[in-house]
């Protein structure tokens, strides 16, 4: 037995890897689940009924979705360029600082109208800042990106965790270290009343449809692909290999912080240090689910959300514990890598 | 500066370097032989979670300390054939299923704590490794309670490195391993089967990684808790890295990077003034440091992160 | 002749459409060398690598002293006393000779290395054959003809009794091509027996017994050294006679490029030196050398992917600063890189995609792409350029060495450059696309364009280039006309022996 390239991708294998990847990866929880005890079939109804059995499940459902949207487009933009941002979560609680700094006391006189959109600006800034230390570090020192910005990420958190100790903790939190909240007039209006729900979800799929035209249509697209799938050919052909990172970085980075801004501006209000359930690794999985399609990634942040407030419903009625979600997920990631291997290989005898 | 010396002639901060260092030097290892063979294992943050679960869990349902190492040895094993699965056999990138690999094994780790220890207020605890008492060398003053009051698994962790340093550079399968890291083509043309160098490589790499997760469990501390592995997988490959890949150097750069943590561990509690997340922050920046400095020096194995397929090139 | 030591028997394999070996049979005596021949493509490595165990034929076997080798298994190549030296070195150039020499000898789970035996196992072979090198020293420090010893070494090193070289002289200079050639019948005398592959036919005919022709995957003829000729051999090799295209005189007009005194250093390592040459309209100059002469800078340099350290670069006869990429292709320069896969095209981009990368400011309004006038341009250049097996919207990848490398010209050769730069344009392609290749560098020619073609192909820059000049160890020889070319005097350039070139330069 050998494996043996692809000539062609048939269409129907590229839509089909990733509900077969899915449907493993069910199929494997269910295997947990079973271990556990609980009725397989049963657990996954009632991870359904979790996620949208209710107009506030559904709700619910879908303003989880907004962060992993976003995060997994970040992951999406660098991996297409074959830059490893693994530090997407640490981006996401810079970017959700940086909007409780200043949407609580620094710019919070502004009108809403101008400080929204500032806010969300300053946001995805920050985000862009963390991950420029990482792509520094490769383009001058040719230091591999993932590690640092998995390092990143602690030190992201911690520096959080400092600021909502210190100077931006509120006062009137009982000495919980959380940050300040912000200006009321600063938080996202809702997209359906009396639910969680926010503009955040259509600034996301906004989004998913800029980045999927930015990739397909645009100077900048054809060139960070060309960079990502051979360096060495896009250099010859003109492409500025540094500047074009770069760009992606801030992109990817962008991204990430904004999706920290938009959770702290659309739900909270204000930052602690679980603010965000892994958002910036779960966007990992969703960008991979997606293959790296900003499309797909949409769709494949829905199947994270349903697994993930699914899971919590289904946990209090069968004492499953809530991480079978993670799990899910993680295993999700490992199916559809191996899904996508068989689109671009195939197994002779 | 008295400060610093006070802490530094104190017998309490070389034992707690030795301690520290003990996770790390295992972690190292069993990534160090990983990429030697030419693979990057990100499993290992996953891998050493799931080690320091499963390890408790066999102590706390009966089974003796080493059992639960070798449990957790197996575990990580097991880690590995699902590493090697990926990116061996099918080549797919290695960061990507490394990272795959973490997120499985710690959210498995999380679920099946959950599953078998419920919440409760206090966590449940084990009886953990203790000191060995090393006659005539553990009574010696400031040396004795300075190095000799260790566990058993720190005095493993330094052997492992010896042996693994002679293994690699001194007997036919560290050369086949070498070879494989840096062309698995010239190792194939001399009949050793890159595959399977491969495939033992990870495997016995991820075990030393699980096993090093145990340490924390079952020596360190006594009680397993989701986080408690805090990023130490990431540091080790970061110390593989500062290391150039040698077992020796592994050793010192995991010693030297508990030195400076178990410093300022202590320094935390003599400044005043400083917010305790900075001192926090300092392994991690001192791991970036590490890479910078040592990213362009170090000879990489020149295989490291290529999957190789039999007749392409 | 005497018992074979080696049987090919019938030896058939396919890899997808592509019958690489079909029914192959061959033999070699003890103490002979049979010189494998045969095109690009012929099946010669397929036949060889099946014979190491690289791959299982589909039919036929091996037998080795008349006993069956099994198939797919390098091991027991080796044990049998197969050793391979390929033309790819198989070597980590991170560890030592002997490292190198003794991977995978040893018993693997033996608890120490013998090392000491080793090293003198290998100095007293190194020693019979007259191979010396130090065996303590890091692979990656030594010269290609160094590494190549250290090669045929590791193969010695496991007792071989059957030596298999692929290609052996692709890498190495005139001189130690000839000392290569001495030291194989040094081998043979001793009792070695030697398969080597070669395309070269001055070689062949120096150096072997026997020669085996192959064509198509199938073996055409078998001769006796003593009783062929060059020429019936190349009638062989080839079979039909593809015809390339013959260079008309021209006369050349002004100067279009010139370079002065241009150096280049890469991390302290001085690999151009004092290079110096004017290239003018409607000539070909062709700069030949060795591999790893300095080419691959010197290509880099003018095609805007690598800065110069100092010298002087005259453009259309003003005087430029560093040249971007960008600005290359602005002035009219047209690239043909050395490694087609690697940075001519992006394999998994399509057609129209890598046909406009490198231009497009002319193929975009406001940052967006003007997908329809690049898919245009594609289908113009495939209907152009004859190329064959893709559209405009398929993947690069899929395309043959041969029409990859006329989307490459096609691309550059469609906006009429001014200066084409071509490194390396024939490697590796089959005789039709060679002509192909050649016919169009002619016509651009032809059309005033100034081509530098770098090539180690002498045959190629012989029946191309109206100048030539030798590039050895990053400095280049003064030009000699073409008229004045002969394969000794290429040689003698070659290696670094400019004396004659400077007499016939300024003679009048």
């Amino acid at each position: 037995m050998r494996l043996e390239r692809r000539e062609h991708r048939p269409l129907l294998l590229l839509i089909g890897a990733p509900i077969a990847a899915i449907v493993a990866a069910l199929a494997l929880s269910g295997i947990l689940i079973a271990i556990a005890g609980a009725p397989v079939f049963d657990a996954y109804r009632r991870i359904l009924i979790g996620a949208f059995g209710s107009r506030l499940s559904a709700t619910e459902t879908l303003t989880r979705a907004t962060p992993l949207i976003l995060t997994g487009l970040a992951a999406a933009v660098a991996f297409r360029a074959r830059l490893w941002n693994i530090g997407a979560e640490g981006q996401f609680y810079l970017g959700a600082i940086a909007v409780a700094a200043f949407g609580s006391k620094l710019l919070a006189d502004l009108p809403g109208p101008i400080l929204i959109p500032l806010l969300l600006v300053i946001g995805a800034i920050a985000g862009m800042a963390l991950i420029l230390v990482p792509l520094w570090l490769r383009l001058r020192f040719s230091v591999d990106e993932v590690v640092t910005s998995l390092l990143m990420n602690f030190i992201a958190v911690l520096f959080v965790s400092m600021l909502i100790d210190g100077v931006l903790k509120d006062p009137l939190a009982f000495g919980w270290p959380q940050s300040q909240p912000v200006a009321d007039h600063a938080t996202l209006p809702k997209l359906i009343a009396r639910s969680r729900l926010h503009i955040g979800l259509a600034i996301a799929i906004v989004l998913a449809v800029v980045v999927y035209l930015v990739q397909s249509r645009t100077v900048f697209g054809l060139q960070s692909r060309a960079a990502g799938l051979n360096p060495q050919g896009a250099l010859f052909m003109g492409v500025p290999l540094g500047r074009t990172l770069v760009k992606v970085a801030c992109l990817s980075g962008g991204l990430a912080g904004l999706a920290g801004a938009i959770e702290v501006m659309g739900i909270k209000g204000y930052v602690t240090t679980d603010l965000s359930p892994g958002y910036g690794y779960a966007g990992i999985v969703v960008a991979m689910l997606a293959n790296l399609n900003p499309i797909g990634v949409v769709l494949a942040a829905l199947f994270t959300a349903i697994m993930f407030v699914g899971a919590d419903g289904m946990s209090r009625s069968l004492g499953i514990p809530t991480y079978i979600a993670d799990v899910t997920v993680a295993l999700a990631l490992l199916t559809m890598l191996v899904a996508l291997f068989f689109t671009q290989f195939r197994i002779r005898r | 500066m008295s400060v610093v010396f006070d802490i530094l002639a104190s017998a309490g901060l070389w034992a707690a370097i030795l301690r520290i260092a003990t996770p790390l030097i295992f972690g190292t290892l069993g990534a160090l032989l990983c990429e030697r063979a030419g693979v990057l294992n990100l499993g290992i943050e996953g891998i050493m979670t799931f080690g320091a679960m499963i390890g408790w869990l066999a102590v706390f349902h009966g089974a003796d300390l080493w059992t639960g190492v070798l449990v957790a040895a197996i575990s990580g094993a097991l880690f590995g054939v699902l590493h090697s699965l990926l990116t061996v056999t099918l080549g797919l990138s290695q960061h990507v299923s490394g990272l795959g690999v973490t997120l499985f094994a710690s959210s498995f780790s999380y679920y099946v704590f959950r599953l078998v220890v419920p919440v409760a207020g206090t966590p449940p605890t084990v009886m953990p490794f203790q000191p060995i008492d090393i006659p005539a060398l553990s009574s010696l003053p400031f040396i004795g309670p300075a190095f000799f009051t260790q566990t058993a698994p720190t005095y493993l962790a330094i052997v492992v490195a010896l042996i693994m340093a002679y293994i690699i550079f001194r007997t036919p399968v560290g050369l086949a391993i070498r070879m494989t890291g840096e062309n698995p083509h010239a190792a194939e043309a001399q009949g050793v089967n890159p595959m399977k160098v491969r495939y033992g490589a990870v495997i016995v790499g991820s075990a030393l990684m699980a096993v090093g997760g145990a340490f924390l469990t079952l020596s360190a501390f006594n009680s397993f808790f989701p986080t408690m592995v805090q990023g130490r997988g990431w540091i080790c490959i970061a110390l593989v890295v500062f290391a150039s890949w040698r077992p020796g150097r592994a050793l010192f750069g995991a010693l030297l990077f508990a030195f400076f943590d178990a410093f300022q561990l202590r320094l935390q509690t003599v400044v005043e003034g400083v917010p305790y997340q900075i001192f926090l922050m300092t392994p991690y920046i001192l791991s970036i440091f590490a890479l910078a400095l040592m990213a362009r020096r170090a000879r990489v194995p020149q295989a490291l992160m290529q999957p190789y397929r039999r007749g392409e090139r | 002749m005497t018992t074979p030591v080696l049987d090919i028997i019938g030896v058939s394999k396919r890899f997808g459409d592509t019958l690489a070996n079909d029914g192959i049979s061959m033999s070699l005596g003890k103490g002979e060398i049979v010189a494998l021949l045969g095109e690009n493509g012929a099946g010669k490595t397929t036949l060889m690598s099946i014979l190491f165990g690289h791959y299982v034929p589909d039919d036929g076997q091996i037998r080795i002293d008349g006993e069956e080798l099994p198939p797919g298994k390098p091991r027991a190549a080796i044990g049998a006393g197969v050793g391979m030296v390929h033309q790819h070195f198989s070597l980590a150039s991170n560890l030592t000779v002997l490292e190198n020499v003794m991977t995978g000898t040893e018993q693997l789970w033996k608890l120490w290395s013998a090392t000491q035996q080793a090293r003198r196992k290998l100095v007293r072979i190194a020693e019979r054959f007259g191979l010396k090198v130090d065996p303590d020293a890091r692979l990656g420090d030594l010269s290609v003809g160094e590494q190549q010893r250290v090669e045929i070494l590791k193969a010695l090193y496991n007792d071989a009794r059957i030596l298999i070289l692929d290609e052996p002289t692709a890498v190495l200079t005139n001189i130690e091509a000839e000392r290569l050639f001495a030291t194989l019948k040094d081998m043979a005398r001793q009792g070695l027996s030697l398969i080597f592959i070669s395309h070269k036919l001055d070689e062949v005919m120096a150096t072997a017994h026997r020669i085996v022709v192959l064509r198509g995957g199938k073996v055409v003829a078998e001769r006796k050294a003593s009783e062929s000729n060059k020429a019936e051999l190349a009638e062989l090799m080839v079979g039909r006679r593809v015809m390339r295209p013959v260079r008309e005189p021209s006369t050349p007009g002004a100067v279009v490029l010139e370079v002065r005194d241009l150096g280049v250093r890469i991390g302290g390592v001085e690999r151009l030196k004092d290079i110096g040459f004017a290239l003018r309209e409607g000539e070909v100059l062709g700069i030949i050398g060795v591999s790893g002469n300095g080419q691959v800078p010197l290509a880099r340099v003018l095609s805007g992917t690598l800065a110069r350290t100092s010298g002087e670069l005259l453009l259309y006869g003003e005087a430029v600063g560093h040249l971007s990429v960008g600005d290359v292709v602005d002035a009219g320069i047209g690239r043909v890189p050395e490694d087609r896969n690697g940075e001519g095209v992006i394999g998994e981009m399509s057609i129209w995609e890598n046909a406009v990368l490198e231009r497009l400011p002319a193929y975009s309004h406001n940052g967006l792409v003007d997908r329809k006038a690049g898919m245009a341009f594609a289908r113009s250049i495939i209907d152009a350029f004859d190329v064959r097996g893709g559209t405009p919207a398929s993947r690069t990848r899929l395309l043959s060495g041969g029409n990859m490398q006329k989307l490459i010209l096609g691309r550059n050769l469609s906006h009429r450059p001014r200066i084409l730069i071509a490194a390396q344009p024939a490697r590796g392609l089959d005789e039709g696309a060679v002509a192909a290749v050649h016919t169009r560098i002619l016509e651009a020619r032809k059309a005033g364009t100034a081509v530098l073609l770098i090539s180690e192909d002498l045959d190629e820059v012989i029946s191309l280039a109206d100048r030539i000049q030798a590039i050895v160890g990053g400095r280049l020889s003064p030009p000699l006309d073409a008229g004045r070319v002969d394969a000794r005097r290429l040689g003698l350039m070659m290696s670094g022996d400019w004396s004659h070139v400077a007499e016939a330069a300024h003679a009048p």
